[in-house]
């Protein structure tokens, strides 16, 4: 991290203008999801020590931190893909010693990736229905026949696929192969997939990453629609602070695998360890 | 030119044809649902086919008896392999699964000598392999009417399989899982799920082509060769499609056929080996995805 990241940290960013128009204090509702001393280590690194934090419904929280600090191994430990050594995850009430992917997605938590998972061969439309699959309900034979109450229920969800094709402004690649469409492009299908499970929550490990200005104000637009009309809680990873500081209602700063912090934007970036761990200690 | 013998032959390699495009379907299956080629089939071709002998040979079964027991045997197999072989190895490269296979075609293999014996056995169907009457009297022309039962059987098969993947959400979820096994867990897919029901149905696939292929040259370990037979076929008809894989197998075997009969007489006969290599070596150049395969999609 450079200078200009904590000056940015610093001074209120009006680089994003739906950012910059969201009225401070969203109403978030209750924990949703409680970390609680959350231990992950692969063989002797720790990647995560006794990390502790909740998320509240409805909220955009945010997860920052530098480089191997430990932010995507928590997404991961979030949606079941890394089981942690210690700690517990509950989840809408639910006590869990870790989370497995399926039921993590079919109770409602939906993620993008860092590198884009998409599945390259497939249309944008094709995409977005897989992230649907949980939802639909006819059966194997019905399916294969393509019968009855089976194309109902697909084209039932087509619709919905459409709707969120329409929201995301992708129309007109609806029917193009994923692995033609430049990076911005897919990191916003990639959204639109996860989406199409009309999560709960929603991962986004960051979704910024590698655009331009502009790409980056429209992704913001969304994540916050995204928030604002689907009630859907965020929590995202992102090295952009700008953004981080302007979208998100509360943010968590992790560093080497422990949590140096925690609270809103402005707690944060007051915070004597976190500037510490951006900047580097001063002998 | 005579123009019945001509048909005769023709004929004659498509149907043929059909025989290799059934063990390619094999192939198709594994490959579009986790992007490896499986170079287990073969083997598991043979496992089904010997199993299925074995059963009549030494405990006298009927062959009634002896198909639905083996289709147990094939599902069960398939479940272990996804247990016991891809379960561990989610979310690593292909080759690295493809690697997998090998190792599982030998010990499939190995497996299927160690309880039935490596001794060649004869398979009977109810059906003879002898010209069909019917078309003998009325255009005069030579068919195996085992042949046109292949036909049928793979027939019913393709329809089945490609109705499955065409427009299910279960289609998209195999093709998903191809793709990419983190986003394929991430949306829910459940992988693990997914394979066992695939590998399960490529055994069933492997078992009507050891059948249909064991009647046909006798159960024996020579079985396991038959996957290289599926080879140019795939090449040709892509690796991802299945009525790819059934065109290609009619091209392959009515243009290895005509060039034996043909061709073969100028050079010296024996083309039927080697041909479909060349052919689908020459495809590779023009068309390397196949006549029906995903489009290769590369960003420079």
């Amino acid at each position: 991290m450079t200078k200009e990241a904590i000056m940015l940290m610093n001074e209120p960013d009006n680089r994003f203008d739906a950012a910059a128009n969201e009225p401070s204090g969203r109403k978030t509702g209750p924990v949703i999801l409680d970390m609680q001393n959350i231990s992950l280590s692969f063989g002797g690194v720790r990647a995560l020590t006794d990390i502790s934090f909740n998320v509240k419904q409805h909220e955009i929280r945010a997860i920052i931190g530098p480089n191997g600090a430990g932010k995507s191994s928590m997404l991961n430990v979030i949606n079941g893909v890394y089981r942690p050594q210690q700690g517990e995850i509950i989840y809408r009430g639910q006590h869990r010693r870790n989370m497995d992917c399926y039921t993590a997605a079919k109770s409602g938590i939906a993620r993008t990736f860092q590198n884009i998972a998409l599945f390259k061969g497939m249309t944008v439309l094709d995409n977005i229905m897989t992230g649907r699959n949980l939802k639909m309900k006819s059966n194997f034979l019905m399916q294969a026949l393509y019968w009855g109450p089976a194309r109902r229920e697909e084209i039932e969800h087509r619709v919905k696929a459409e709707e969120i094709i329409d929201f995301l402004e992708i129309q007109a690649i609806r029917k193009t192969p994923v692995g033609r469409l430049p990076y911005g492009l897919q990191k916003r299908v990639e959204l639109g997939r996860a989406l199409a499970a009309e999560p709960e929550i929603l991962l986004l490990d960051e979704p910024m990453a590698g655009m331009n200005v502009e790409e980056k104000q429209d992704m913001c637009r969304f994540i916050l629609d995204v928030n604002d009309q689907f009630g859907t809680t965020i929590v995202l990873i992102e090295h952009d602070m700008g953004v981080v500081m302007d979208i998100s209602d509360r943010v968590v700063v992790l560093d080497y695998g422990k949590k140096i912090g925690d609270g809103t934007p402005d707690e944060v970036r007051t915070n004597q360890d976190v500037i510490n761990a951006y900047l580097g200690v001063a002998e | 030119m005579n123009l019945n013998f001509f048909f005769e032959v023709l004929i004659g390699g498509l149907l043929s044809g059909v025989m290799y495009a059934l063990v390619a379907i094999g192939f198709v299956l594994i490959y579009k649902a986790s992007g490896v080629f499986n170079f287990a089939q073969g083997a598991m071709v043979f496992f089904a086919a010997l199993t299925c002998v074995g059963m009549v040979d030494q405990f006298g079964l009927s062959l009634w008896l002896a198909v639905p027991l083996t289709i147990v045997v094939m599902i069960v197999l398939g479940i272990a392999i996804e247990r016991m072989v891809l379960r561990p190895l989610v979310n690593q490269p292909e080759i690295t699964l493809f690697m997998a296979t090998i190792g599982l075609a030998f010990f499939i293999e190995g497996l299927a000598q160690l309880v039935w014996g490596a001794q060649v056995h004869k398979l009977e169907l109810p059906i003879e392999d002898v010209p069909s009457e019917y078309l003998m009297e009325k255009f005069n022309i030579l068919v195996s009417q085992f042949d046109i039962m292949a036909a049928c059987v793979c027939a019913l098969l393709v329809t089945s399989l490609a109705l499955l993947f065409a427009k299910t959400k279960v289609g998209r979820a195999l093709r998903a899982v191809a793709d990419d096994h983190q986003a394929a867990l991430a949306v829910g897919i459940p992988l693990q799920r997914i394979w066992a029901v695939l590998w399960a149905v490529a055994g069933l696939v492997a078992l009507v082509a050891g059948m249909l292929w064991g009647a046909r040259n006798g159960v024996q370990f020579a079985l396991t060769f038959v996957a290289l037979k599926a080879l140019p076929v795939l090449i040709l008809g892509g690796f991802t499609s299945m009525p790819g894989a059934i065109v290609g197998g009619l091209i392959i075997g009515a243009s290895e056929k005509m060039a034996e009969v043909y061709i073969g007489p100028l050079v010296g006969g024996g083309i039927e080996g080697w041909f479909p290599y060349v052919l689908a070596l020459l495809f590779l150049l023009v068309r390397p995805e196949g006549l029906f395969g995903e489009k290769i999609i590369r960003r420079i």
